[in-house]
């Protein structure tokens, strides 16, 4: 129980998947314009990668050592598709916006990543319980780009107004550039805190 | 025709700088960041990228076309695209190996890692979601990955020099590589006056 609540939390702060280990960038840096896509990207997100976990680790006495990666990939690629075509049915605004990003977390460095260095050497229990704290460490830091994306860019959280009306929205900050940027001073802040 | 060149002419220049899939698409960062340190890997990888980039997203269009359609496994597209490419890169990488084993040492863990390059599998899908035809579909992917080599280029020449430059130490390494491509990033955004799309 003690390990798990440390792989629990490994997956928020420690190894945080986007900001430590700088992987899987492309859906955090461009699903960000908006706090309820970055929401839902989260979300789709850690659906996946809790199921591929869960199948890869139920699996793994089964998959020969030689063929894991072409393996691993399948089964990802499975759950991909299905929530792909779940969001396509439950919510088709939310899956225009998130667009291309959706299929593409077949090749999430993330997913892959836990599959290969986690799920397939622990057992189910915690391989569970490190996608959770992969998928929430991911879903946190999305969403916290987006709300600043938005509140500087639009004046919005979540769509509702927080500026007050004559504020000027920063229009650049929902624009590409913004990303990179407020990733900078993300990642510059956390180097900051760690070094304190 | 005049019209038909024209069209593919702009389909390359949209791929290569408007929509650059770098610095406006945000696909591909990983390799971005990650080999972007000397220039000549970030040839090396840019090279790679055009050609697996070119190669794959014509065999997945023509296993989209006259494989998936016809038999109506549209829903497989993710799960067969995926294995072609980890195939394809699986072939580069021995071609590569064979040929340029200078280039190989220099691309070392990144060559295989171009199988979880989205930017493969990214034009691979955005060629068939714009409804490509097969030599347009050939023109975009040429168009992505030249924008991919390009970005890469310029950026890790940037980085070259900004190890000497004085920054804040919360900033060093990887901050500063973000505020870079950030400025490149809005550089490119210029390229959307080009043309009104």
């Amino acid at each position: 129980m003690k390990k798990g609540t440390e792989v629990f939390v490994n997956g928020i702060f420690r190894e945080n998947p986007i900001l430590v280990l700088l992987l899987g960038l492309c859906p955090v840096l461009a699903v960000s314009t908006s706090a309820g896509d970055a929401l839902g990207m989260g979300i789709a997100f850690s659906f996946v990668l809790l199921f591929s976990n869960v199948i890869i680790s139920l699996l793994r006495k089964f998959i020969p050592h030689h063929i894991r990666i072409p393996v691993f990939i399948v089964v990802i690629a499975t759950f991909v598709t299905i929530i792909d075509y779940l969001v396509a049915g439950y919510s088709p605004e939310l899956h225009r916006n998130l667009g291309v990003f959706i299929p593409l977390i077949v090749v999430n460095c993330i997913v892959l990543g836990r599959a290969e260095a986690f799920a397939c050497k622990n057992n189910l229990f915690l391989s569970v319980i490190d996608a959770l704290g992969m998928g929430i460490g991911f879903t946190i830091i999305i969403v916290l780009l987006a709300v600043i994306r938005e509140l500087l860019g639009a004046g919005s959280i979540f769509g509702k107004m927080i500026m007050p009306q004559n504020y000027q929205p920063l229009i650049i900050m929902i624009l590409p550039p913004g990303a990179f940027i407020i990733m900078a001073f993300l990642i510059a802040l956390q180097n900051k805190l760690i070094k304190k | 025709m005049i019209t038909n060149h024209l069209n593919i002419f702009l389909i390359f220049l949209s791929a290569l700088l408007v929509n650059n899939i770098l610095l406006i698409r945000f696909i591909g960062l990983c390799s971005f960041f990650g080999v972007s340190q000397k220039s000549e890997s970030s040839l090396g990888m840019g090279a790679a990228v055009i050609f697996v980039m070119v190669f794959s997203s014509s065999v997945t269009w023509l296993i989209y076309h006259f494989l998936l359609i016809p038999f109506h496994l549209e829903y497989l597209r993710t799960l067969s695209f995926i294995l072609v490419i980890a195939a394809l890169v699986q072939l580069a990488e021995r071609f590569i190996r064979k040929y340029n084993p200078t280039l190989y040492q220099a691309l070392g863990i990144y060559l295989p890692l171009i199988t979880t390059n989205c930017a493969i599998l990214a034009a691979a899908f955005l060629g068939i979601d714009y409804h490509l035809s097969f030599l347009q579909n050939l023109i975009y992917a040429l168009g992505v990955s030249l924008g991919y080599l390009l970005a890469i280029v310029l950026f890790s020449s940037i980085r070259e020099r900004i190890v000497s430059a004085p920054i804040p130490q919360a900033f060093k390494g990887v901050p500063i590589a973000f505020l870079t491509a950030g400025l490149m990033s809005l550089a490119f955004l210029g390229f959307k006056g080009l043309f009104g799309l």
